[in-house]
């Protein structure tokens, strides 16, 4: 933490009473100075930049509603599933707690895909912000193994065989797959010793992770400074003063805009929640309604729709070693990114058509793959899921070769903005 | 707030900013968001109540009186706390009577219990008494010590009564405790009703609702 | 009732092609030549307090005898039901139950076994597992069969089910007609026609589907006791958060005006 005297605003006099007393011991001023009043973000960013501070509202609303669940669930084999209901039935207001949980969960990677998405369209992961995008993939991967476990701990049909499922596909690692399966679940099959373990990740290992890695994720955007849906630089245009022509302090501006943003997404939050907070089964499935089962799996199986693109790619390879392979590439692929892109240009507003087309097949593969994974794996289906799971990586693979020379659209030197 | 005008020069407040406006729009955003908190609170805080099931096993117990002889001491629970039932004998009764000055609170004034007991059996009828059996010192349950008589732990002229061992705290037949002891208020007496001829029913105070 | 709700809120959703997906137990495969009674609806009312209690009696008198819904309190059915508590001892709780106590059945486990092979499932959630019109449809279409020896009867919803249809002498007994289609790959298919009544019951057809519907509307109560609390709350909390969003969206203009 650098001294007060440093701040960009330079000294300003000492103030009297508690809140001189206290910026003397602790840079409060400093730092709301530093992060909001002088930190400069571009001023024409649209609607695809609410959903980073959506996530950190989501992030917050699970750790609290996360907290309160724990207050009454109760690993293990015997007494989890019960508990879930006596959250739902006996505790005061238990289930509203418990939708806004398992909502939050849906909507948490609703808001982080979007917010990749939005990486993709303005070239956010381009130098010199690869960082930036490395630690964002590692927050969703985080965020993947937090919701697995999470989804584990109703103990409800669906979670016993999901979490079946995904520990086997370590058992697919030549050699020491077996053994780590076992590792992994702590008995011979899913058990009780694999719940709580689960637990004690999803409620306290995972969720540290998360707070660190977000953390770093903040700080690295403040080291490079927001992109923009230009993907200009505003640093490289300063006014007479040093600060960005393009730049405006994050507060008012965006704190205020950040605020209807925070408006409309509780608004739809809170429909699902109070209407429809089993979404017809897609955010809380019926078969999980019954008991964990470890002698009947449900008729059709199929993880939560978050994370179904990567099973419909898992399923769709006849053989099984080399469908946990893709899957696994299929998620990590992402963190290449920044080094597979190598056009110079960010947005999307001035590439050339072949990077539209190729980012608009990659967008539909991924709807489509989604939508294959909640399928049966059969008949015309599989067959659908080999195509677009070969479109899905082809745009990562052809992506040096494509990218390649780019000559698009000129890029202005001063960001596109429409005054109110 | 600092003045934005300063900012950057994508940053021109306009002459004719109303700056009222502002400053109600901000109020009314922060009030509204902030009641909204207080709305979004109310769950949390209300979930840590004692649950439906917690409410529904501190329904009022029932204990059959046909069961308690003359002289004894039974124990049952309501809502997690012990409660003792004594069916007291006339000589129990009568050990009651001028004590009062070695008591700290023989009218019970500081002490809990329903306005029925409020009286110095502390009871319904002179026959049953019903306590909370937690010591009202620290917590501790006291022991039964029926027998009249001199001893180390309860010294002289003792006429029966409960005694605790944790801080030895004293009380008499009625619950009421003795000068000398840490407690300072009375045994508490929940409140309780008599169904028909043999069935007591803790933890309502008529007992038409109940069974 | 769940629905209609659903349908006008998908439509405020961002992501509408991942809603295309169809939800997750709607799966029952409507094969080749699916007769109307896949699309049957039970169309109850959670709100809909008398049918409740009616459907509470129902389940006292023909499913508590083998089901139990071991997360209902008697207490809490009274009260949601607004059934006084004698009332509630009198007709609906065994004799020396306490009020506290679940909805659990009599039948002892081993016995349940040895009758039907299974014990007869909890319903508690039944209908959140399986769809409320999943339950009604169950109840509407047990025809007989003689081929099963043990009950008599079989199920169009649930094929092979081990329960007897205990409704049988309220709705009579009913045939199902079915032919033989060609399938894939030329074996054979049975496919449903329709029913014949060989027997009517106490109530005729608009009197039984009266009872089923209050039966599955019980059961729809049961799987989720908060849900009438929960969308009579949420109204009022979509209306805050739009006035929230007004509010804030001027602010947003007010200081936007800076921005040029």
């Amino acid at each position: 933490m650098p001294p007060v005297a440093n701040s960009p605003g330079g000294a300003s006099p000492p103030k009297p009473g508690f809140m001189g007393w206290l910026n003397k011991r602790l840079p409060v001023d400093a730092f709301v100075r530093s992060q909001l009043l002088e930190y400069f973000a571009p001023k024409n960013f649209n609607i695809w930049y609410f959903f980073g501070s959506l996530a950190l509202l989501v992030l917050v609303m699970q750790l609290v509603t996360g907290i309160y669940l724990t207050m009454f669930y109760k690993p293990g084999e015997a007494t989890a599933f019960d508990s879930v209901e006596f959250i739902m039935r006996e505790v005061d207001w238990g289930w509203l707690i418990r939708y806004l949980h398992s909502t939050g969960a849906s909507f948490f990677f609703v808001v982080v895909y979007l917010h990749m998405f939005r990486a993709m369209l303005y070239g956010s992961y381009k130098s010199p912000r690869e960082l930036l995008w490395v630690i964002g993939m590692l927050i969703y991967l985080a965020l993947m193994a937090e919701a697995f476990f999470g989804y584990v701990l109703p103990w409800g049909n669906m979670s016993f065989w999901g979490a079946q499922v995904i520990v086997n596909l370590f058992g697919t690692i030549p050699g020491i797959g077996p053994g780590l399966v076992e590792w992994i679940r702590g008995d011979y099959g899913i058990a009780d010793a694999t719940l709580n373990r689960f637990f004690a990740l999803h409620v306290a290992a995972v969720p540290l992770a998360l707070l660190l890695l977000v953390v770093l994720h903040l700080v690295a955007l403040r080291q490079t400074g927001s992109n923009n849906p230009d993907g200009i630089e505003i640093k490289e245009h300063p006014g007479p003063d040093g600060r960005p022509v393009d730049g405006i302090p994050f507060h008012p501006y965006y704190t205020v805009k950040d605020v209807f943003g925070v408006g409309v997404f509780l608004t739809i939050f809170a429909l699902v929640v109070f209407f429809a907070p089993t979404l017809g089964g897609l955010f809380l499935e019926g078969p999980n309604f019954e008991p964990a089962n470890p002698l009947s799996t449900p008729a059709h199986i199929a993880p939560v729709w978050y994370f179904t693109p990567y099973y419909a790619i898992l399923r769709a390879v006849p053989d099984q070693r080399m469908g946990a392979l893709l899957m696994a590439l299929s998620v990590a692929v992402f963190l290449f990114l920044p080094w597979l892109d190598r056009s110079k240009i960010k947005s999307i507003r001035y590439r050339p058509l072949r990077y539209r087309i190729a980012l608009t097949l990659f967008v539909i593969a991924f709807l489509v793959l989604m939508y294959l994974g909640l399928q049966p794996a059969e008949g015309v289906y599989v067959i659908l899921a080999r195509i677009f799971t070969v479109i899905y990586f082809a745009f990562f693979v052809f992506m040096p070769f494509y990218t390649r020379n780019e000559r698009g659209r000129p890029v202005p030197s001063r960001v596109t903005y429409h005054a109110h | 707030m600092t003045d934005p005008g300063h900012a950057s020069a994508a940053i021109a407040v306009a002459q004719d900013v109303d700056d009222s406006r502002r400053r109600f729009l901000t109020l009314a955003t922060a009030a509204t968001g902030a009641v909204g908190v207080v709305f979004a609170a109310v769950p949390f805080v209300a979930s840590w109540k004692p649950s439906e099931r917690a409410r529904a096993l501190g329904a009022p117990t029932e204990v059959d009186l046909a069961q308690i002889e003359p002289g004894q001491l039974i124990v049952t629970s309501w809502r997690k706390q012990p409660i003792y039932i004594v069916r007291r004998t006339p000589e129990m009764v009568a050990s009651l009577a001028g004590i009062a000055g070695r008591l700290k609170d023989p009218e019970s004034r500081a002490s809990r219990q329903p306005a029925y007991a409020d009286n110095v059996m502390r009871s319904r009828t002179e026959e049953f008494l019903v306590l909370i059996g937690t010591c009202t010192h620290l917590g501790c349950l006291p022991k039964a010590r029926f027998t009249p008589g001199t001893s180390a732990e309860l010294g002289a002229n003792w006429p029966g009564g409960f005694f605790c061992p944790c801080h030895g705290s004293r009380f008499d037949m009625a619950g009421r405790v003795f000068d000398g002891s840490p407690a300072s208020v009375n045994l508490v007496v929940p409140p309780y009703a008599f169904a028909g001829q043999r069935m007591l029913v803790i933890g309502v105070d008529d007992a038409k609702g109940a069974a | 009732m769940r629905t209609d709700l659903m349908h006008g809120l998908k439509a405020l959703l961002i992501l509408g092609a991942l809603l295309a997906a169809p939800g997750g137990f709607a799966a029952g495969a409507a094969g080749p030549g699916a007769t109307d009674w896949q699309k049957w609806t039970a169309g109850n009312k959670v709100t809909d307090i008398p049918s409740l209690q009616r459907g509470a009696a129902h389940f006292v008198n023909y499913c508590s005898g083998c089901h139990s819904l071991k997360y209902v309190r008697w207490s809490r059915l009274g009260e949601d039901l607004r059934i006084p508590e004698g009332e509630l001892r009198k007709s609906l709780m065994p004799a020396g139950t306490k009020p506290a106590s679940y909805v659990i059945s009599s039948m002892p486990r081993a016995d349940a076994e040895g009758w039907f092979g299974i014990v007869p499932p909890d319903l508690s959630l039944i209908v959140r597992a399986r769809s409320v019109d999943y339950v009604y449809r169950f109840l509407k279409t047990f025809y007989v069969d003689p081929a099963k020896p043990l009950t008599g009867v079989d199920n169009l919803t649930l094929p092979g089910t081990a329960m007897p249809h205990v409704l049988s002498d309220l709705e009579g007994l009913k045939l199902a007609a079915f032919r033989s289609v060609g399938g894939e790959g030329g074996a054979p298919v049975k496919q449903f026609v329709k029913f014949e009544t060989i027997a009517p019951g106490r109530l005729n057809a608009e009197q039984y589907d009266a009872f089923v519907r209050d039966l599955v509307n019980f059961l729809d109560y049961a799987s989720e006791p908060a849900q009438a609390a929960r969308r009579s709350l949420g109204i009022w909390v979509v209306l805050f958060l739009l006035v929230f969003t007004g509010i804030s969206w001027f602010l947003y203009k007010e200081y936007w005006k800076d921005v040029h």
